[in-house]
């Protein structure tokens, strides 16, 4: 079986570019230039170099000794969280920065939940010189503030959402009408693999690296390339196409999709898309989407502003329909606790998003022989806030 | 009579757009009657979704409220064949591709066309995915299309979205969302020209950005008629919803002719 796209951009029947014509010469332009570009050797030496020396890449593969005594499996984090702005979200705005400037563009809009993705585009904005407008949900603005004030610091302009449940879904719909609004001299660039095609192939390419290290690395550490498991957390899905991409074709590991539960699947106050979704079109693709039987988007929660999103990225609606990979639903409570734990156990405080990666781990078999590699996709800094209002520090 | 065959005969068009179940849930019936006894040659029946990606910020509202009143796909249908026999002017739907895909793909076809639908707006549905997935259907159950085209389309993708529609052509005045400015600009003007230039057969409507009697004449000068939606919803007043639509037509129309 395939993971990759045809070039419709479409995974299986998920994918492709439902756009209105008033976005589709911009799609176009992207689609027919993302690989020309990023597929040339100016590209990627430009690219490689930032990665390694503004970034800070490679980041490490490590060796999780006290989760590996506690849970019987050998147990690596890709530490994802050690990259410049504290997440995986600056590699694709690396990526798209320099498409976007290839392409000529003035102006760069983004979407944010929990800001990691905000953060970033605002930096690469920074070290670029281009203006920068992300949109952000107001009720997300009021739980990651931190966030909010480092992308003011980086001179990007910070403009709330008030429509719908004020979160990241209300954030892509604005983005897109501001692009819809300018569609000529501005560049948006999407912080996952959802959206239309080439979005979705485009963000895993450039996140791809994560996989190509972890190769690599695991061959440093265990003499063997693959792993048995690799388990990172779903929103949209872009630190989980990152982390399995270079593992797709290999159906001996087993790829995990933690998904936010909010407060229980079957509660109404959750994200867990994979298993509450249906065939739907979201954001320009086709994908597995919460809706109501008249296909009207459902509000998700979580407590995680990362992954209250209604939808998920179409290659995981494909990896996941088709069995390639398993998700499992966490819940908020889960995810704290496992904050904690990753906290105690290996002095390491993740983000609220990652946590719902390190959650699988009590769901899952374990044994000596198994090595897992979880995807610490980003630091808790930003959800200091919600982590001392629940711990009552 | 077809709908393309209806606009050349009755032009210039005013086409009024209005969101379903807005102000209130039973308003749709009330004012595609008020619309048509005030002189309004076709209408566009919103069909208010959660997401709706190519309206503008005053249709996501009332679309957003809509919903909140309990409008479904079920209901407008409904309330549109209750009233079918009193309407003798065409009715447009528009609405997104996810809601169609949800009620049914062939089902909403033979639904819409009963309560007397007469052309389809669906803005995220891509010419190519019409052609190979919808359009037999959409023929097979005699219903007829609209489509999309800005100021970044080109002249050969016109072509092909001229060719595959068959009520009328969708010419949005701006790359711009709808409601966010008023008039014509001389950008626009010589983009109405283009097309014009192309000599083709299917009517045009010009939408977006018209807003008053102003802009509708001038629109009307380079195309069949023109569509007025975001500035209608705002002039509704919920509870004086006749007059309210009253005058705002009249305000169009009077100076028009």
């Amino acid at each position: 079986m395939t993971f990759q796209p045809t070039d419709q951009g479409f995974y299986g029947e998920y994918g492709g570019a439902f756009v209105p014509e008033m976005l589709h010469a911009n799609v176009e332009e992207l689609r027919q230039n993302y690989l020309k570009f990023s597929e040339t050797e100016e590209f990627k030496k430009e690219f490689q170099s930032l990665l390694k020396d503004y970034v800070g890449r490679p980041t490490p593969l490590y060796f999780a000794k006290r989760l590996t005594e506690k849970y019987g499996s050998k147990i690596y984090l890709k530490r994802e969280d050690l990259c410049h702005t504290g997440a995986h979200k600056v590699n694709n705005t690396i990526g798209q920065i320099l498409l976007a400037e290839k392409l000529g563009k003035k102006r760069i809009i983004a979407e944010t939940g929990a800001g990691q993705h905000g953060v970033a585009t605002a930096t690469v904005c920074a070290l670029k010189g281009l203006q920068c407008i992300v949109y952000m949900g107001e009720h997300d603005i009021k739980r990651q503030a931190p966030n909010v004030s480092r992308m003011k610091m980086l001179g990007a302009e910070v403009r709330p959402a008030l429509s719908g449940s004020k979160t990241l879904k209300d954030a892509t719909n604005e983005a897109i009408r501001d692009w819809i609004n300018n569609p000529n001299d501005t560049f948006y660039i999407i912080g996952s693999v959802v959206g239309p095609h080439p979005y979705p192939d485009m963000v895993a390419r450039f996140q791809s690296v994560i996989s190509e290290e972890i190769k690599w690395q695991l061959q440093e550490h265990e003499g063997r390339e693959n792993p048995d498991m690799v388990i990172a957390c779903v929103g949209g899905g872009s630190n989980a196409a990152g982390a399995f991409y270079h593992f797709m074709e290999d159906e001996r590991v087993k790829l995990v999709a933690a998904e936010a539960a909010g407060l229980g699947v079957d509660s109404g106050k959750s994200a867990a898309t994979s298993l509450l979704g249906t065939n739907g079109i979201l954001h320009g693709s086709r994908t597995l989407l919460m809706q109501t039987a008249d296909g009207q988007v459902i509000e998700p929660y979580s407590v995680s502003a990362g992954l209250d999103y209604p939808g998920i990225g179409p290659l995981h609606a494909h990896l996941i329909t088709s069995g390639r990979a398993k998700s499992y639903p966490i819940t908020d409570d889960e995810a704290l606790e496992s904050v904690l734990e990753v906290s105690r156990l290996e002095g390491i405080i993740p983000a609220l998003e990652t946590a719902h990666a390190f959650s699988v781990l009590n769901k899952i078999e374990h044994h000596k022989d198994q090595v897992i590699v979880v995807n610490l996709s980003g630091r808790g800094d930003k959800d200091l806030n919600t982590y001392i209002e629940h711990f009552n520090f | 009579m077809t709908i393309a065959a209806y606009i050349k005969q009755n032009k210039p068009i005013l086409n009024v757009y209005f969101t379903a179940g807005y102000p209130e849930l039973g308003d749709t019936g009330r004012t595609v009657l008020a619309l048509q006894r005030e002189g309004v040659q076709m209408i566009e029946v919103g069909m208010p979704y959660s997401d709706p990606m190519a309206d503008g910020e005053t249709i996501q509202n009332s679309s957003a409220h809509a919903i909140k009143n309990g409008m479904t796909i079920e209901l407008l249908f409904s309330q549109l064949s209750e009233i079918k026999s009193e309407v003798n002017i065409p009715l447009v739907f528009m609405g997104y591709l996810n809601q169609w895909m949800q009620f049914g793909k062939e089902k909403f076809l033979i639904e819409a066309k009963k309560a007397g639908i007469g052309a389809l707006i669906i803005p995220d549905l891509p010419l190519d995915v019409y052609e190979t997935e919808y359009k037999e259907l959409v023929e097979k159950h005699g219903l007829s299309m609209s489509f999309l085209i800005t100021p970044n389309t080109s002249n050969e993708r016109i072509k092909k979205a001229a060719k595959l529609s068959s009520a009328f052509l969708y010419v949005v005045s701006q790359s711009s969302i709808t409601g966010t400015s008023a008039g014509v600009s001389m950008e626009q003007l010589a983009y109405f020209k283009r097309i014009n230039d192309l000599s083709l057969e299917i009517p045009r409507l010009i939408g977006f950005g018209i807003s008053d009697a102003e802009s509708f004449n001038q629109a009307c000068q380079y195309a069949d008629g023109a569509i007025i939606g975001s500035a209608f919803i705002k002039a509704l007043q919920r509870d004086n919803l006749e007059p309210s639509i009253s005058t705002f037509i009249k305000s169009i129309l009077e100076t028009s002719r």
